[in-house]
């Protein structure tokens, strides 16, 4: 039988929210399709990734620590998106916001009272902001493209921190190992829930989500981002500047990304290490496009990506899978949801198309 | 002549997208070497029909017969095969190459061995005047346009198709292309000639079919039959005239003055705005004629603000220097724009009627404090907008894209009109609108410069600008000539400005 797809007249609403719902499914018959590839039986397989990170109270916590990251960075990419600005390079914000963070916490090991977590957070924010303001100096100065400068970014800030860790931030008495010593007991975020390591984390990244989406829906600032991202010159027409706007998103989403790195650190880690991003960085681009490109849909999209990190977890224990399976269904999610999308502006109608294009 | 076969025959030809039919049981028949119009508005269903006989579209239903034999013109290249020549509105030549370039990329097969030769015979033999060894962003509409029919003409075509080929030419250059047009006539190439320009149509075609809403509503001889006749065809009742109020003998004060506005082109494409300076009084109409790119972009850029001027007082508002105020500033200071180009500049297509409201009335109308953005207000600005212009939509909360182009151009300026600006400044206020639409759109912009506004229109359409403005001034290479009264010009005297023609000064600079 052949399709056509067909133009529809205006974008549909209800397909902008069935469309992730159809691509998780997708996601589903695809990965099964894999795993029994790999000669596993898929039921099973697909139940330790999807089920079981639902089945006990302390993998629900661990979703959610894992979702607070990528919430936080999610929601700030989801801005950034909608303006027609591409940070792909949240992964490097992130790391800096861990270095700036621990710069703080590693020269203050005796610090009490709450201040200092306080600036220990801000000082994470402004490592995001200063690495997001790269790209946003070069596409506003000499129309870089944000894409390439954000992604290259990503891996210098990787790199310094593999070298601070390696170098002068190394623990004397690590016993060789590349980390830094242990944070303080100040620099440590509050748990909010005895048992697991469910932290304060949880309320601001509900209260920023909903924040920047009331920004988005109700107030001038979101309008301007989203007529320059839609038409640049209706933009320039309104009067709203495009450069401005490419600086805000990106300090924006810089910020957030550096708050979640130095969030994480101090909540799960407690100290740095090479590897401390565990890819949310890059994972939080799909948390973005399942929330819809909005704030609040990022805390969805998060806790719907943190499910396959459980999940791989657990199936990395429990059926020996490899990790990488977990990155294949985060890209094939992506995937699926990118080519869903199509659904949104056009229909599909059986029978060919009589057009032949020029 | 008599009854010989026809060259191209369309027989109930119907062309459906999705539900809306485009095309509805056209029928029409062209003789070897006729000059045939097929007049109507835009929305009418002329570009449809040809895209089906050029190949682009296939009908949905009827049959196409050339000479006699019925055909399936699956693709451009096969009318072309066939002896089917289009020069299109838009022409698809590439900036950067020399004529002769563009002409053998559009010809498969073609060595640039001995095509420049060819082009000057062909050129010469039609009175196209045209260098094959030239780039093509040298050179003006007009001879970008007879780059498009030379191609054509090189494969000897028996039919040629030409789509609104006038609306970038000067009155002189139009007057060439008819030459040129009856010289292949009468060597037995058929001209299917699309407009909705009665005056030119009645000058070169010899019968005529008018379609209106898709179907076949009429034919004629555009040579005998009355206007009057042919325009209530196209338009399906009685065309009224624009009221033209007599001019205000006492127009009033200064109230938007350009001196000396000068601007670089930022790009090979861009034309630089030369010492350019205006003034327009209170209670004026004052209209700016031009072919298409001469300048008008650049310089409605500099009126709105989205590229600011070298001084602040090389722009007033109401004698207040604004040449470096924000678009957002210069509203607030009193005036209201509506760029040319609809879709994209004057509104995102993507985004609601009230949405579209506040792109120009965030500050100017007060729909926004402190940032928040007043919902209900910014709903019922949209609603007297649609009330007051008659914007027709299928739904309550259109997308702006969603409208037709006419209807939407209605909102664009009905959205500034409403707010009776004290300065408004328009281009191509009336470009793709429909007879009615046009009118009310010209009746509202001569009763706001009635009320005492000082109105600025920046228009291709002569017709246009004779009917309602007050002074006329013409824009060429980016220089602005002086604004003189209509009562002291006439299309000849604004063609010949058009064409680059310095009234009073014979030293011509090049530019």
């Amino acid at each position: 039988m052949i399709l056509t797809l067909e133009p529809r007249a205006e974008p549909s609403p209800v397909m902008a929210l069935v469309t992730p719902i159809i691509a998780v499914g997708l996601t589903l018959i695809a990965g099964g399709a894999l795993l029994a590839g790999m000669g596993r039986a898929p039921g099973e397989a697909l139940w330790v990734y999807f089920v079981s990170p639902f089945m006990d109270s302390y993998s629900r916590s661990e979703l959610l620590v894992k979702a607070i990251p990528l919430g936080l960075i999610g929601a700030g990419l989801a801005v950034c998106f909608r303006a027609n600005v591409w940070n792909i390079g949240a992964a490097g914000q992130y790391t800096m916001g861990a270095i700036f963070g621990g710069a703080i916490a590693l020269n203050a090991p005796d610090a009490t009272g709450p201040l200092w977590l306080v600036a220990y957070l801000a000082a994470g924010v402004l490592g995001g902001m200063v690495w997001a303001a790269i790209p946003a100096l070069l596409r506003t100065r000499f129309n870089a493209n944000e894409i390439l400068v954000c992604l290259m970014l990503a891996y210098v800030a990787g790199l310094l921190l593999d070298w601070l860790v390696r170098g002068p931030w190394k623990d004397p008495l690590g016993f060789g190992f590349p980390q830094s010593r242990d944070f303080g007991e100040a620099f440590l975020m509050p748990v909010i829930l005895a048992g697991t390591r469910l932290h304060a984390g949880l309320w601001m990244v509900i209260a920023i989500a909903l924040a920047l989406a009331v920004m988005m829906g109700r107030t001038m600032k979101g309008f301007e981002i989203r007529v320059t991202g839609a038409a640049p010159r209706a933009g320039a027409f309104a009067g709203f500047s495009q450069a401005g706007v490419i600086w805000f998103v990106l300090l924006l989403s810089g910020g957030l990304a550096g708050l979640a790195g130095a969030l994480e650190v101090s909540a799960t880690i407690q100290q740095l290490q090479p590897d401390i991003s565990a890819g949310y960085g890059f994972t939080a681009i799909i948390v973005a496009f399942v929330g819809r490109l909005n704030p609040a849909g990022a805390l969805i999209g998060a806790v719907v990506l943190a499910v396959t990190y459980i999940g791989g977890d657990n199936a990395q224990i429990l059926l020996k899978l490899p990790k990488n399976v977990t990155g294949i269904f985060q890209g094939m999610l992506l995937f699926f949801l990118l080519a869903c999308d199509t659904l949104i502006r056009y229909r599909i109608r059986p029978g060919s198309s009589r057009e032949q294009e020029v | 002549m008599g009854e010989q076969t026809p060259l191209l025959e369309a027989r109930g030809i119907t062309k459906r997208f999705g539900e809306f039919a485009a095309n509805e049981n056209i029928s029409l028949a062209i003789r070897p070497g006729e000059r045939h119009a097929l007049l109507g508005e835009n929305g009418a269903g002329k570009s449809t029909l040809v895209k089906m006989i050029y190949g682009v579209l296939q009908p949905t239903a009827g049959s196409l017969c050339w000479r006699g034999e019925k055909v399936r013109i699956p693709n451009p290249a096969a009318a072309r095969a066939m002896g089917i020549g289009m020069v299109f509105q838009h022409f698809s030549v590439f900036d950067a190459l020399t004529v002769a370039e563009n002409i053998a990329l559009a010809l498969p097969g073609e060595k640039m061995r001995g095509l420049p030769d060819r082009i000057s015979r062909v050129s010469e033999t039609y009175g196209l005047a045209i260098e094959p060894g030239r780039a093509v962003h040298t050179l003006s509409a007009g001879e970008k346009q007879r780059v498009e029919i030379i191609r054509c003409l090189l494969q000897r075509p028996k039919l040629l198709i030409m789509d609104e080929p006038t609306s970038v030419l000067t009155p002189q250059e139009t007057g060439i292309l008819f030459e040129t047009l009856m010289r292949l006539s009468h060597d037995g190439c058929a001209i299917l000639y699309i407009s909705h320009k009665l005056d030119e149509i009645r000058q070169i075609c010899e019968s005529a079919s008018v379609l209106r809403q898709g179907r076949t509503v009429g034919q004629c001889d555009p040579r005998t039959t009355p206007t009057a006749e042919i325009a209530a065809k196209m338009v399906g009742h009685e065309v009224t005239g624009v009221r033209r109020a007599a001019s205000n003998e006492t127009a009033g004060p200064v109230r938007l003055s350009i001196a000396g506005l000068s601007l670089p082109a930022r790009s090979q494409f861009e034309t630089s705005l030369k010492s350019i300076s205006l003034d327009v009084r209170g209670g004026e109409l004052l209209g700016i004629a031009g072919v298409a790119g001469e300048g008008q972009s650049e310089l409605m850029e500099a009126l709105i603000g989205e590229r600011l001027a070298a001084r602040p007082e090389i722009i007033e508002i109401d004698s207040r220097p604004a040449g470096r105020l924000s678009p957002t500033g210069r509203r607030m200071a009193g005036a209201a724009f509506v760029p040319e180009d609809r879709s994209g500049h004057a509104a995102v297509t993507e985004m609601s009627l009230p949405q579209n409201i506040l792109l120009s009335h965030h500050r100017a109308a007060g729909l926004s404090r402190m940032s928040w953005i007043d919902f209900r207000a910014t709903r019922e600005w949209a609603k007297r907008v649609r009330e007051r212009f008659d914007v027709r939509a299928g739904k309550d909360d259109p997308k702006a894209g969603s409208l037709s182009g006419g209807n939407l151009q209605k909102f664009v300026v009905g959205r500034e009109i409403l707010r009776e600006p004290g300065i408004l400044v328009v281009s191509q206020p009336t470009w793709g609108v429909d007879t009615g639409a046009a009118a009310v759109i010209r009746q509202a912009l001569m009763d706001l410069s009635r009320s005492g506004s000082a109105v600025l229109v920046i228009s291709q359409d002569l017709e246009e600008l004779f009917a309602i403005a007050d002074r006329i001034a013409v824009i060429h290479h980016g220089r602005l000539s002086p604004a003189r009264p209509v009562e002291d010009l006439d299309a000849e005297a604004v063609g010949l400005l058009m064409g680059g023609a310095h009234p009073g000064n014979t030293t011509e600079d090049a530019a």
